[in-house]
């Protein structure tokens, strides 16, 4: 059983869920005021991450930045799962037919795509920013949440509780809602997180490489790429940002494994 | 086989074309005229007529679109704006830096993950299995640009073993070549052997509870070559159809691990392109790409089909 997993995956989640939404009221230095005499400080008791190259403290804008990566994937997860759940369920209702081939040969077209090429494409149309690395993040996750749901909810089409809402009368898209999803929503919250991670992951990417959020909008990804000439000089500049992505990375993975292991229908019965 | 064959063939080309109709309207969203871009806002009215009607800025779109994909067909992806050659030698020239770091980067992944998956699955539960765990959480969590910059910063700058970045090229040699490519390639392929040594681990994991393992050591074979003989074998299908798959992951990863080590890459041409505006060679790259990823995939699927003969007559 991995539900050990839960606790230190849950406990790094909180922290950088509670420092992205303290930021918005409290961050120890203000992340837009330079002070460039200071530049380049080791970590001190003033400054317990040091500052960057134009003295601003690496604590505070890291805060800030896990606002804009917990933003940014959130809300790109949010898409694929508005957009894609809602797709697999209509696949599953209505399998084999047309429309079933439609969604699924167009979930095969974006597969084709690599996620980051369809970022690179969507900025080089309409340009850099935070908005537009959602949506890239965002179309990548629909295929991802239709297929897992089209999936899972064909094996349940099959069984009596829903033989028994169809001889009720139910409408298919009526029995999608209130039987077949409810019943799946433990694996997408299991892949939630999992996309979740994968989408803190791209927006660094993304930002390191200048297509994320744009200055002064603080990225851990922007801070990674401002600190690469740095590294050999201070260390730290390039350390914090890395750990913060790990860290954050390695949470929402370990709380989405203890997550799959909790809602396992096998082992739960093997807990009680 | 043939009929799954012509199945699948049928599903690549159709996946190819609808790409190429998404990628082109895409990138005639774009405003402004490419013309007068590369001629600059000076331009005399005939000329830059002319230099429409050379690069057939003149015609229809949906003449434009098949003059596009038959071109592509030929091996000609038209011109560069910015730098007034043939696209398909510049991607050509960049692609001599790509596929040699994407395949180094599966090589070294395959070569850590499989003896790494083999052991944690032959000691599971006992504290090599936990280490080997533990080391793929944290492999799947690093952000591979970021473990990219350590690399440089220890092995490069520190112990100067390796140049920080930068290219020689292949003319110095192929060991030459080879060096240069390998910190970006282990940067490449760390979170990708993480993931494989997953797979590879609980693949045989799988297989290890199968009856036909018990016979075989029933019949008096050791644990040891009753992996080797039985158990590998089948648990690599699963690991190889992951292994394809990563391919895409590796060649759109390499954009990024090339910006990192200024390898002059097919990346590295995605990101000049875009910030010049030569949106000609950002479809042509981004085209190019999606057929490897789909021939890749199409590969995968055939050999699966041939391992395994239930898939050829399904549906």
């Amino acid at each position: 059983m991995k539900l050990r997993t839960l606790v230190p995956g849950a406990l790094l989640v909180l922290i950088f869920l509670s420092a992205a939404l303290v930021s918005f009221i409290w961050t120890p230095f203000d992340v837009t005021k330079l002070d460039i005499p200071n530049k380049l400080q080791p970590p001190s008791l003033v400054h317990c991450f040091g500052t960057d190259q134009l003295g601003r403290d690496i604590f505070s804008m890291i805060m800030v930045g896990a606002r804009t990566s917990i933003a940014v994937a959130f809300i790109a997860v949010g898409i694929g799962m508005l957009v894609g759940v809602p797709l697999g369920l209509a696949a599953a209702a209505n399998q084999g037919s047309f429309i079933d081939e439609l969604i699924m040969r167009t979930n095969d077209l974006v597969f084709a795509f690599p996620a980051l090429l369809i970022a690179i494409m969507i900025t080089a149309v309409f340009g850099p920013g935070a908005v537009n690395a959602i949506i890239a993040i965002g179309i990548f996750n629909i295929p991802v949440f239709a297929r897992l749901t089209r999936g899972a909810a064909l094996s349940l089409w099959s069984r009596e509780f829903i033989l028994a809402a169809r001889v009720a009368g139910k409408r298919a898209a009526r029995i999608s809602f209130e039987h077949i999803l409810p019943n799946i929503l433990n694996l997408l919250i299991v892949q939630g997180t999992i996309q979740f991670s994968l989408g803190i992951l791209a927006e660094a990417a993304l930002s390191y490489i200048g297509l994320g959020a744009q200055p002064p909008i603080p990225s851990w990804g922007r801070m990674l790429a401002e600190s690469q000439t740095l590294v050999s000089l201070a260390p730290h500049v390039a350390l914090f940002p890395g750990f913060a992505i790990l860290l954050t990375v390695l949470g929402l993975n370990l709380l989405g494994d203890a997550l799959r292991d909790w809602f396992d229908p096998r082992l739960q019965r093997l807990r009680s | 086989m043939l009929h799954y064959l012509i199945k699948r063939l049928t599903s690549l080309v159709l996946t190819l074309l609808v790409a190429s109709v998404v990628l082109f309207v895409t990138i005639e969203i774009v405003p402004g005229d490419p013309a007068s871009f590369m001629l600059g806002i000076n331009a005399q009215a005939e000329t830059l007529e002319a230099l429409r009607t050379e690069l057939g800025l003149d015609k229809s779109k949906p003449q434009r679109y098949w003059q596009w994909l038959t071109g592509m067909l030929q091996g000609d992806f038209g011109k560069s704006y910015t730098y007034k050659t043939p696209v398909a030698a510049m991607i050509g020239e960049r692609m001599w830096i790509s596929l040699p770091l994407t395949l180094f980067a599966l090589l070294i992944s395959t070569l850590i993950a499989f003896p790494a998956g083999i052991y944690a699955a032959s000691r599971r539960g006992r504290i090599g299995d936990a280490a080997v765990t533990g080391m793929t959480q944290l492999g799947v969590a690093i952000p591979n640009f970021w473990f990219a910059m350590l690399l440089v910063s220890f092995f490069a700058i520190k112990l100067g073993w390796f140049s920080s970045g930068g290219f020689i090229g292949w003319d110095q040699g192929l060991l030459v070549g080879l060096k240069s490519l390998l910190l970006p390639a282990i940067a490449l392929a760390l979170p990708q052997a993480a993931i494989l040594t997953r797979v590879t681990r609980s693949s045989l994991l799988d297989v290890l509870s199968e009856d036909y393992m018990r016979t075989a050591r029933a019949k008096g074979m050791s644990k040891r070559s009753a992996i080797w003989r039985h158990g590998l074998r089948n648990a690599m299908i699963p690991v190889l159809t992951i292994l394809g798959l990563q391919f895409s992951f590796l060649l759109a990863g390499a954009i990024i691990i090339e910006k990192v080590f200024y390898l002059p890459g097919l990346g590295l041409l995605v990101f000049q392109s875009i910030a010049q505006r030569d949106l000609i060679v950002v479809e042509s790259v981004v085209m190019l790409l999606v057929f490897a990823v789909v021939l890749v995939t199409f590969l995968v699927d055939l050999a699966y089909a041939w391992v395994d003969p239930r898939l050829r007559t399904r549906s």
